[in-house]
Order: structure tokens, then C-alpha cells, then sequence
């Protein structure tokens, strides 16, 4: 589903990832790890197409085509979804409005009709309950005045309305209590099938317990230095990241 | 012959042509004298620093246009607000068209300011009212040496009034161009409430130059809803000269909504006589190509315990030019005066600009005033947000914009009135979205 190819991207011509290998396949959930500064959060942004982010060499391809010349709406219309670790907060538009307007603009992207209002009431219940939001919730202004918890819920929420092939959740578990993980990470697991994909960004272990990955990746200055299965997660959680550093750099 | 010339020759021709009483007659013949004297204001002067007007007095204006009334209806209609009951005092070139219109004496008068002017039953009233909140400028005393038509509006006291009232003064351009000065008087007593919805409006691209006062008066505990819908044509300039006298405990608001014309320049002025008054003043502004949209503002505190809130939104493309010039004063009587002052802007292209001033002028010590202006761009990571959901730059552009002019949108009370503005918005903005934030 996702083949990223020696994948260079660089910001402000400082140049961040330096060659990254990546395939993930449909029905497979990454974990991507690794200390700050490693790239992480840049190879989510790389991955939804910002375009802050200049792709210097390699390619991103998501079922077999190769999108890194294409805008982030035309990204997501192709079923790319980026949880974001700081979702922006936009005063004056509601969480339901900015949700109908994503998924009628993606619907309009693909040729459909806007959905029916009657049936975007039904889903928006549907997974508003899935994820213990309050109906109240959904007519505040995005994000705005959300708690850390608030915002990663809603992030979720907001893949279960768009309901994308490719789900990368970066560092979602960050800000969230342990109930609200559990809720959240009840949420990601309820929505993957053998169709769709989740890549997941964190800086610990935690989430991993409840969103259980297929393979764990560890990114270091740039590169994926280490990749194993949920072990090696368990090894990093115990160890820290300072064997990953010296083992790269010895 | 420049448009100055033009005025005064035609003023002693147009004097001599309408029977009027006195007091009115002696009105304009000092209002004359002050715009001869005055002139057009010139950049020169502080308050017109930022817009000049010699572009647009240098058409050939047609001062009396010919009466033409074969307009139907239904070619009109999208410029008035439709789908409710209201009503209408419509002007064509400046005449009253009946057809159009729909008025009442029905225990308040909404009718026409030529028959107030001219019958012996307004006469008190007019004397009382007319021209007793316009100041001295020229513009304003060029509209009162020419005042014969316009809105007259009388709402006597304890009046709950259910319809809004349209006030449109339509331009045909059927001259090569024309010049209009329409006069609107509003009289609001004890404890009523109007609302009033006004448009200015021509319908082809023939420059038109429409110089408007409106003197609206609210008396003790009234309330006045009033509206300005400016969303003309690429050739049609407006200089709307609008003032407000509140009485104690009365609440004025006026919103004004201007997307569109060639120059726009808004004079409001509130005068606070009494205590405990509310002033609010909103407004947004989207204008985009060469259009000028200029804010000039004035609240005048001059009693204790008053309130005012200005909030103004403006978002400038192209190579669009906004001015936002705000005056507060507050007199040395006018203790416990809170007054607010907000203008937000957003430059959406390198080439257009905004120039904003706050003008504060205290001189009471137990005050709260606040002014804040910003100048900004579309914040670059909300675009990214919204771009990664599936919604398009231009979609989530104008979801922004619209968002950024929400909150004054909000205060709109009659919800058809907001659906209308928020369709011109979206329409404004290239997008087809639905706003029902």
C-alpha cells in the first residue's frame, strides 16, 4: 500500500530524512520509534504532503502510484490520513462542519454526490459513540479550548468519519490519560480491517500495548537504523535509545 | 465645469423647483454655503488621508436623473431579502417607486422623506429632527442642500415592530453617469424596536456616485437594529454618511457588510446622550480587484456609565485597499465609560493593503477603553489541518476567512439576513460550500 523508497526530504534546505525504506502493506500495522529529533513527525508531514517539506530525492508511492507531487487534499482524497500531534485549533468552525465539509469535498474528489444529510447524522452518532464523545462536543469550534485529551479524541474520531487506507497517527498517545489511550486506541483497533493500514508514531511503548503492531521501526538522525517486531519495542521501552546511538554510530 | 461647479450652479435651480417650508429651505441654503466653502475633502485633510476621491468626481454626473420605472420585479428581486415578510421603501434614480414598495402609516410611518419634508403634519418632527445629528462636513451638508428624497421612518413610542424594513435605493445607469443623494431620517421613541436593512445598488457597470445620510434617532430605551448591505457594482462609489443620537438606555447597532463597489467610504458616527447607552458597531469587509473600502468611525461619549463595542473584520486580495480609522472620545462627564475597539485584518495578497488607526481621545480618569488591530496572513498550519482532512486550498481558504468573520456574523438577528450574507460570502469567496456553522 505505502512504498517509501530511499526517501530524502530536507526543510528550509536543512535536510532531515536522509534515506528512509519503507514498505507497509495492507492489513499491517508500523510502529515508528525513536528519539526527538529523529524525523518522525517530518516523516508523517512528508508522508500527508506538506509543502513546507521539499522531497530531495526518493519516492513515496500509496497503491502504486507515485504521490509525492500531489497536494495534501488530493493525498487524502486517495485515503491518506495524518493524525496530527498538535491538531490546530480554527475558532468559528464547528467540529461536525469542518467534518461534513472533509468528507463532501473528498466525496466531490471521487465523483460522488454530497451524502445525505440523514446518513451523516447516523455516522457521525455512530462514531461519535464508538469514541465516548459528547454530543455537545461536536458543535464546539475545532479544537479550540480542547484539552490534550479532547484533541487526540476528536483527532480519531475524524479518521473514523473519513475511514482512510492509510492511517498514520503521530505520537497520538501524547497528552491522553489512561483512559482516554484506552478509548483511543479502542477506536484505531476497531476501525482496522485487512484493507486498510496504520503507522504508528510514538516515543513509547504504551499505546503499543493496546494498538499491538506487526512491525516496530526505529528512526535515528534521519535514517531507520533498526527495524524488528513488537519486541524490539519492549527492548527500547526497557533500554532507552542510547544502544540504537551507539550501535550507529560505532 | 468640475462636479463642485456643477453642484452649486444646479443647487439655485433645484431650490427654486421644490415647495418646501422654511425651516427646511434655510437648512440647505446654509448647507450650501458650508460645501461651497469646504469643497470635496482632499487627501490633505487628516480624515482622508488614506482615500482620495478625485478619481471618481471626475465623471460627468447626471445630478437629476431621468425618472425611468419600467423595472419588473422579478429582474430585482435577488437584492432584496425575499423569503420574509418586510417593509419596502424603494428608490429608482433617487424617485420613490411605488410598486416596488410597500409602506404604512399603520400606527408608525414607514414612508417617504419628500412628504415629510413637504406636509404640515411632520412639520413638528421635521423641525425637531432634521438635520440635527448631521455635522457640518461637506459631504454631509452637500446631501442637505440637495435632501428632498429618501427613507422617513417614525416608529412612535412602545412600538415592537415584527417586520424589518428594506430600505434599497436602486441606480438604473440609464445615464452615462449619475449622482445620487438620497436621505433617509429615522426617528425611534420610547422604548421601541425597529429593524432596518439598507442597499445601495446599480444595476449596470455605468459609474454612479452616491453621496447617502441617514440621521437615525433613539430615544430613551429604544432598540435599533440597523444593517448596511454594500455589495455593488465594479463602478459604483458610495460615501454613506450615517448618524446616530441614543438617548439614555438605548441600544444602537449598526453592522455594516461591504464586499463590493469601486470606493466605499463609511462616516458612522454615534453620539451618546444619556446614560447608560449601548453602541455597537460591526463590520466585514471582503473586497478583492482595485476596491476601497473605508471605515471612518466616531463614538462620542459624553454621559456616564455607556458602553460601545467596534468590532471590524476586514480580509483585503488583489490589489484591494482597506482603511479603518476609529475615534473614540470620551468626555470628562462620561465616567465608568467601557469602550472596545477591535480591527482584525488579513492580507491575502502581497499587493493589497490595509491602513488601520485607532484614535483615542480621553479625557475622563475612570475609563476602560481597549483597541486592538492586527494585519495578518492565513495561518499557514490550519491550511495544512484542513488541506490533510480532503478540503481544497481555495475550500479551506474560504472556511478560514469565513470563520475569521464569524463572530460578527453571529450578532446578525435576523437569520435570513445571515444566510443571505453568508451566500454572498461564499459567492465573494469562488466556493460552494455551505457555512451553517
Amino acid at each position: 500500500m505505502l512504498k517509501i523508497d530511499n526517501l530524502h526530504a530536507s526543510v528550509e534546505d536543512k535536510s532531515i530524512l536522509q534515506g528512509i525504506n519503507l514498505e507497509v502493506k495492507a492489513g499491517e500495522v508500523h510502529a515508528i520509534m525513536g528519539p526527538n529529533g529523529s524525523g518522525k513527525s517530518t516523516l508523517a508531514s512528508v508522508i500527508a504532503g506538506k509543502e513546507e517539506y521539499e522531497v530531495t530525492k526518493g519516492s513515496i508511492e500509496f497503491k502504486g502510484e507515485n504521490i509525492d507531487e500531489l497536494a495534501a487534499e488530493e493525498r487524502a482524497h486517495k485515503g491518506v490520513f495524518l493524525s496530527f500531534q498538535y491538531p490546530v485549533e480554527i475558532p468559528g468552525v464547528s467540529v461536525t462542519n469542518f467534518i461534513k465539509t472533509a468528507i463532501n469535498e473528498t466525496r466531490k474528489a471521487q465523483g460522488l454526490n454530497d451524502m445525505p444529510a440523514k446518513d451523516m447524522l447516523k455516522l457521525i452518532r455512530e462514531k461519535s459513540e464508538m469514541l465516548e464523545i459528547d454530543r455537545k462536543f461536536l458543535s464546539r469550534s475545532l479544537n479550540e479550548g480542547f484539552s490534550g485529551g479532547e484533541k487526540k479524541r476528536n483527532e480519531i474520531f475524524q479518521m473514523a468519519m473519513l475511514d482512510p487506507q492509510l492511517a498514520i497517527l503521530d505520537e497520538t498517545d501524547s497528552g491522553l490519560d489512561i483512559d482516554a489511550l484506552r478509548i483511543v486506541a479502542n477506536g484505531v483497533n476497531k476501525l482496522k480491517s485487512k484493507d486498510n493500514a496504520v503507522v504508528v508514531i510514538t516515543h513509547y511503548q504504551r499505546l503499543l500495548d493496546y494498538i499491538v503492531p506487526d512491525f516496530v521501526h526505529v528512526l535515528y538522525n534521519g535514517k531507520i537504523v533498526k527495524s524488528g517486531t513488537k519486541e524490539l519495542a519492549h527492548e527500547l521501552e526497557e533500554k532507552g535509545y542510547d544502544w540504537i546511538k551507539e550501535e550507529v554510530n560505532a | 465645469m468640475d462636479l463642485k461647479e456643477k453642484l452649486l450652479s444646479s443647487f439655485l435651480v433645484f431650490e427654486n423647483q421644490v415647495d418646501i417650508d422654511t425651516y427646511v429651505h434655510d437648512v440647505r441654503n446654509d448647507a450650501i454655503k458650508i460645501f461651497e466653502e469646504k469643497g470635496f475633502p482632499t487627501k490633505k485633510e487628516e480624515a482622508w488621508k488614506y482615500t482620495s476621491l478625485n478619481k471618481i468626481l471626475k465623471e460627468d454626473y447626471s445630478l437629476f436623473p431621468q425618472q425611468e420605472d419600467a423595472i419588473d420585479y422579478k429582474d430585482i428581486k435577488k437584492y432584496f431579502i425575499h423569503d420574509i415578510d418586510t417593509y419596502k421603501i424603494i428608490f429608482i434614480d433617487g424617485k420613490y417607486s411605488s410598486h416596488l414598495s410597500q409602506t404604512t402609516h399603520d400606527g408608525i410611518d414607514v414612508c417617504l422623506m419628500s412628504s415629510a419634508l413637504s406636509k404640515p403634519k411632520y412639520r413638528i418632527l421635521i423641525e425637531n429632527y432634521f438635520n440635527k445629528a448631521a455635522t457640518k462636513d461637506s459631504l454631509s451638508s452637500l446631501n442637505t442642500a440637495f435632501s428632498s428624497e429618501g427613507a422617513y421612518i417614525h416608529i412612535p413610542k412602545n412600538k415592537m415592530v415584527e417586520k424589518p424594513i428594506q430600505i434599497i435605493h436602486f441606480s438604473t445607469g440609464n445615464e452615462s453617469a449619475t449622482m445620487l443623494q438620497p436621505r433617509n431620517l429615522i426617528v425611534v421613541d420610547e422604548n421601541s424596536h425597529v429593524q432596518i436593512i439598507e442597499r445601495h445598488q446599480s444595476l449596470n457597470n455605468n459609474p454612479v456616485l452616491t453621496n447617502s445620510v441617514t440621521e437615525i434617532f433613539t430615544n430613551k430605551r429604544a432598540i435599533v437594529d440597523y444593517y448596511k448591505i454594500q455589495n455593488d457594482n465594479s463602478n459604483a462609489s458610495l460615501i454613506d454618511n450615517t448618524f446616530i443620537k441614543q438617548k439614555k438606555e438605548s441600544v444602537a447597532s449598526v453592522h455594516t457588510f461591504a464586499f463590493g463597489g469601486k470606493l466605499t467610504r463609511n462616516n458612522l458616527n454615534f453620539f451618546q446622550e444619556g446614560e447608560r447607552i449601548d453602541s455597537i458597531l460591526k463590520g466585514v469587509t471582503i473586497i478583492g480587484e482595485k476596491q476601497h473600502v473605508d471605515h471612518n468611525t466616531l463614538v462620542h461619549h459624553i454621559e456616564p456609565n455607556c458602553e460601545s463595542h467596534q468590532d471590524y473584520k476586514g480580509i483585503f486580495g488583489e490589489n484591494s485597499t482597506g482603511v479603518f480609522n476609529g475615534k473614540i472620545i470620551v468626555e470628562k462627564e462620561a465616567q465608568k465609560t467601557n469602550a472596545f475597539q477591535a480591527n482584525n485584518n488579513i492580507l491575502v495578497s502581497d499587493k493589497a493593503t490595509i491602513n488601520t488607526k485607532p484614535q483615542l481621545e480621553i479625557f475622563a480618569d475612570d475609563v476602560k477603553c481597549s483597541h486592538g488591530c492586527t494585519i495578518g496572513q492565513l495561518d499557514e498550519s490550519a491550511m495544512f489541518y484542513m488541506r490533510s482532512r480532503g478540503i481544497p486550498e481555495k475550500e479551506a481558504k474560504a472556511l478560514l476567512m469565513y470563520a475569521f468573520s464569524n463572530n460578527v456574523l453571529n450578532s446578525v438577528k435576523i437569520p435570513e439576513m445571515k444566510q443571505r450574507i453568508t451566500k454572498i460570502i461564499a459567492k465573494k469567496l469562488g466556493v460552494n460550500i455551505g457555512f451553517d456553522l
